[in-house]
């Protein structure tokens, strides 16, 4: 039985078995790889993506659990041929080391934002906890959070 | 932070999306006929640089991207010779190719071997443009200057892209006649230029190699035995089959040593989920009758019972160490310890690989992509020319893709199956197939006089290799110079080394990010034994100026290393005096010809739990190429140092290891990430790589801070081992 949900806004139907996890769905199946496999055991956060704006790991939420929910990934993150400020941020901050980790990282960042425009310093460490960066690329992260958050950085 | 500028292009450049002709008289592809200006979008001036009529130009990246920024700083160096700006420049990761040399990644080394290079690359291309130019006004070429994309004379001025055809054919000058540009005269060089692919990484475009598609990709696992060497008696592979999704399943025999194919279990499918899912249901006997047996804990216990027995071995013997040791007013004497380690780069290891015939294409997130290509040839019987390879961005090195054996894999599953083939491992069958850094034991002995002088050294270096003798490739071995050989009149090096069939290899500042802890805090301690000022201590061993000999590259410059050792002091107010229970700790270590300090500011409570405050760095590693990088280099490499010794090794039982995911090797988070400072002596020498120097010095200093603060000494790594944690 086909499960529909809705990806970037788009709506997608599909066949695969319902135990699929996003992760893989949205990588093998629809060729969106800007989500991450980092460990598939929920430890670091390379595959966040927003589940009806909620971010959660791509690798623990099934395809069945996702059926007629909105699911965005980083794909999805520019809108209309503009860069989420936090990716400019990004950007001009020069975060990434090998760039692995980032695409989590600026969905957890995303997320954090559109609920608390101005974190405080502790609060953007809460949030972005669950995402690991091997590079250790900690320190712009949160100046580029605190940029796009016109919190200075 | 100012003057970073993106490269818009870059963008499409990695996505492959801008197609660039490549068309050099008497290379042009057969049956296109003969070049018309019409034809022409570009010429290639030389391997690294092609410019388009339009005036953009096109800068190869030869050296694979890991994280350590050379896909930005290599062309950096080249656009600043040919001399046009940064935002002309796209830049393009090159094909594996003879003509760009051994192409890899490691040991730092990208920056100091290409520097020279590169800039003369640039230089050529820029003189061949100013020849065309020079003879299109009739002019003498040395009358000529270029500024950003543009030849001058006098009034006249022409783009490059309008003179690229006609330098093309103009004779490539000798190297001897090139003029560099003056460091003052830089436009690009030292600046902060941000990284070529952060737009399509911030924007989740395709670039690693888990990343790559290619028509009718199948993906596949493969699984080796748990305890390392161990072979495939039988499988269930009749039911792995009949699982949705899986189309093959089959055994695979060890192909060449140990770091090309092992033995194993290979399952192709449809999906990465599908294979994996079956993987979990495979079922496998295995023979561990070559298997290693190896137990780390033995290792350990004895390593430290015999730790200050003369050793095995006698690596180094100069001066008279037993004279020495006789006469000494007081010795002291310490043992150290540090495990074995995983790389865990963040991106499991892959390979995509379609075998077709005698031709094989690869898509490699490798450090070393021209050893990987030799390995297909050697060990796969390959022609050279029949193998063709792409290399991928890579998620994170360490040292772990200096070896190929994922590469192995890949293209064996897709010759046994016939099938373009992803193999894509597990983060477990990453933790516990690895070429580990090895753990070692140190026994260390200092003879004093009553001025506290070191007056003899002597080191027993308890060790393992494969073969029970040399440590060989495992990489934990001396190389001559170590700290404080030539500034101590009587040093004495022993070796013991046990024989173990685990495999090890080079971990970021492999040596060093053992050695450096040894030996900072051994000082460290020689200097409160004796009531020494550290600083004072460590700038009185250098002593006068000189030079240190070493292997070729690895002479230590004792000015420079003073001058990073006052300079770190200087700038984290070194000795100024803080509340109870925090403290500060100094280290200096010079690798990979960086010569580093670093201070530590941390506090510890009375349960044992570490808040690191502040990390102030100070790096000489001559002049810096992308200011941006440097800073990112040292600051990752504080943090992994910090994420290391705090809680991360892995336990080796019975040849098996036991740590298998994150959750069992809990790399640092961001909350416990201190503040880092990171200055640079921008001296005239040679620029050399950032990639690992600055981690040695880490875990000294942190554990320098914690004597200082608690007066409890940590000679074993990891910290969690003593009791200790990150402060929630
Ligand atoms: S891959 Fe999902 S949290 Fe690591
Ligand atoms: S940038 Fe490499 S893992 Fe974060």
């Amino acid at each position: 039985m086909a499960i529909s949900l809705k990806i970037n806004g788009k709506t997608v139907k599909t066949n695969s078995d319902p135990e699929t996890p996003l992760l893989w769905m949205l990588r093998d199946e629809l060729g969106m790889v800007g989500t991450k496999f980092g460990c598939g055991i929920a430890q670091c956060g390379a595959c966040t993506i927003h589940v009806d704006g909620i971010p959660v790991r791509g690798c623990q939420t099934l395809l069945e659990d996702a059926e007629g929910l909105e699911v965005n990934t980083i794909e999805g993150l520019a809108k209309d041929g503009k860069l989420h400020p936090l990716q400019q941020a990004w950007i001009d901050h020069d975060v990434p080391q090998c760039g692995y980790c980032q695409a989590g990282q600026i969905m957890s960042a995303a997320a954090l934002l559109a609920e608390n425009p101005k974190p405080t310093d502790q609060e953007i460490d809460d949030a972005m906890a669950g995402n690991l960066c091997r590079c250790g690329t900690y320190p712009r992260i949160r100046a580029a959070i605190k940029q796009a958050a016109g919190l200075g950085g | 932070m100012t003057n970073i500028s993106l490269n818009r292009r870059a963008f499409l450049g990695a996505s492959g999306a801008l197609v660039i002709a490549v068309s050099i008289p008497g290379c042009k592809p057969k049956g296109i006929g003969p070049i018309t200006d019409k034809d022409i979008k570009s010429m290639t001036l030389n391997a690294h640089v092609e410019v388009a009529t339009d005036g953009s130009v096109t800068i190869m990246a030869p050296h694979p991207e890991i994280g350590q920024g050379v896909k930005t700083s290599l062309p950096m160096i080249v656009a600043e010779e040919l001399d046009v700006s940064w935002d002309k420049v796209t830049v393009k990761q090159s094909v594996i190719d003879e003509k760009y040399g051994y192409q890899f990644a490691g040991g730092s080394l990208s920056v100091p071997m290409l520097w020279q290079p590169l800039r003369e690359a640039g230089a050529t291309a820029r003189a061949m443009l100013v020849s065309a130019a020079a003879a299109h006004w009739a002019v003498e070429a040395k009358d000529c200057s270029t500024e950003d994309g543009y030849v001058i004379h006098g009034d006249n001025r022409l783009g490059y892209g309008d003179l690229v055809e006609a330098a093309a054919k103009q004779a490539v000058p000798e190297k001897d006649s090139l003029k560099l540009k003056d460091p003052k005269d830089f436009n690009i060089l030292g600046r902060r230029i941000t990284g070529v692919d952060n737009l399509a990484i911030v924007t989740g475009q395709p670039l690693f190699g888990i990343d790559q598609k290619i028509e009718n990709m199948h993906y596949a696992t493969y699984s080796k035995c748990p305890a390392v060497g161990g072979t495939v008696k039988s499988a269930n592979l009749d039911a792995v089959k009949s699982m949705p999704g899986i189309s093959d399943a089959f055994v695979l025999e060890a192909v060449g040593k140990e770091d090309v194919l092992k033995p194993g279990v290979a399952i192709v499918g449809t999906s990465t989920f599908a294979v994996f899912k079956a993987k979990e249901a495979l079922e496998v006997d295995w023979d561990l009758t070559s298997a290693a047996s190896f137990n780390w804990s033995e290792f350990l216990e004895q390593g430290k019972a015999g730790a200050l027995l003369k050793g095995n071995t006698t690596l180094f013997d100069d001066g008279n160490v037993d004279t020495a040791f006789g006469q000494a007013k007081t010795t002291v004497e310490r043992v150290y310890a540090y495990p074995f380690l995983p790389h865990a780069p963040l991106e499991p290891q892959n390979c995509t690989a379609y075998v077709q015939g005698d031709k094989v294409e690869i898509w490699a997130p490798t450090q070393t992509p021209t050893g990987a290509v030799q390995m297909v040839v050697k060990d796969f019987g390959f022609a050279a020319e029949n193998v063709t390879l792409n290399q991928t961005r890579c998620g994170g090195g360490f040292g772990r893709r200096l070896f190929n054996d994922f590469v192995a894999e890949a293209v064996a599953i897709s010759k046994k199956s016939g099938l373009p083939t992803k193999v894509q491992w597990t983060r477990p069958d990453g933790m516990t197939n690895d070429y580990f850094r090895p753990g070692g034991v140190h026994g260390c002995a200092a003879a004093l006089d009553e001025e506290g002088k070191i007056k003899g050294w002597k080191v027993n270096f308890h060790t393992l290799s494969n073969d029970g003798k040399t440590p060989g490739r495992s990489p934990n071995a001396y190389m001559g110079n170590e700290f404080p050989r030539h500034l101590v009149e009587n040093y004495q090096v022993n070796e013991t080394v046990t024989k173990m069939a685990i495999p090890t290899g080079w971990w970021r500042a492999p040596i060093s990010n053992a050695f450096a802890f040894v030996y900072g805090s051994f000082l460290h301690e020689i200097a409160h034994e004796t009531n020494q000022d550290y600083v004072q201590m460590l700038l009185g061993l250098y002593g006068d100026d000189q030079i240190i000999p070493g292997p070729q590259g690895t002479e230590i410059d004792t000015n420079r290393a003073k001058g990073v050792i006052r300079a770190v002091a200087e700038r984290s107010n070194w000795g100024k005096s803080l509340p109870k229970g925090r403290a500060q700790g100094l280290s200096y270590y010079y690798s990979h010809s960086g010569y580093i300090g670093e201070v530590v500011e941390l506090e510890v409570s009375a349960d044992k739990r570490i808040k690191v405050h502040k990390v102030d760095v100070v790096a000489d590693v001559g002049p810096i190429v992308n200011m941006s990088g440097a800073e990112n280099q040292c600051a990752g490499s504080v943090i992994d140092g910090l994420s290391t010794m705090m809680n991360l090794r892995v336990d080796i039982q019975n040849g098996r290891i036991m740590q298998g995911n994150f959750d069992e090797y809990p790399l640092m988070r961001m909350p416990n990430t201190p503040d880092i400072d990171v200055h640079f002596i921008q001296s005239a020498n040679p620029p050399t790589g950032l990639g690992e120097p600055a981690l040695p010095p880490l875990a000294p200093a942190v554990c320098n801070a914690i004597f200082a603060a608690t007066g409890e000494r940590v000679r074993e790594l990891p910290l969690s081992k003593s009791g200790y944690s990150f402060s929630a």
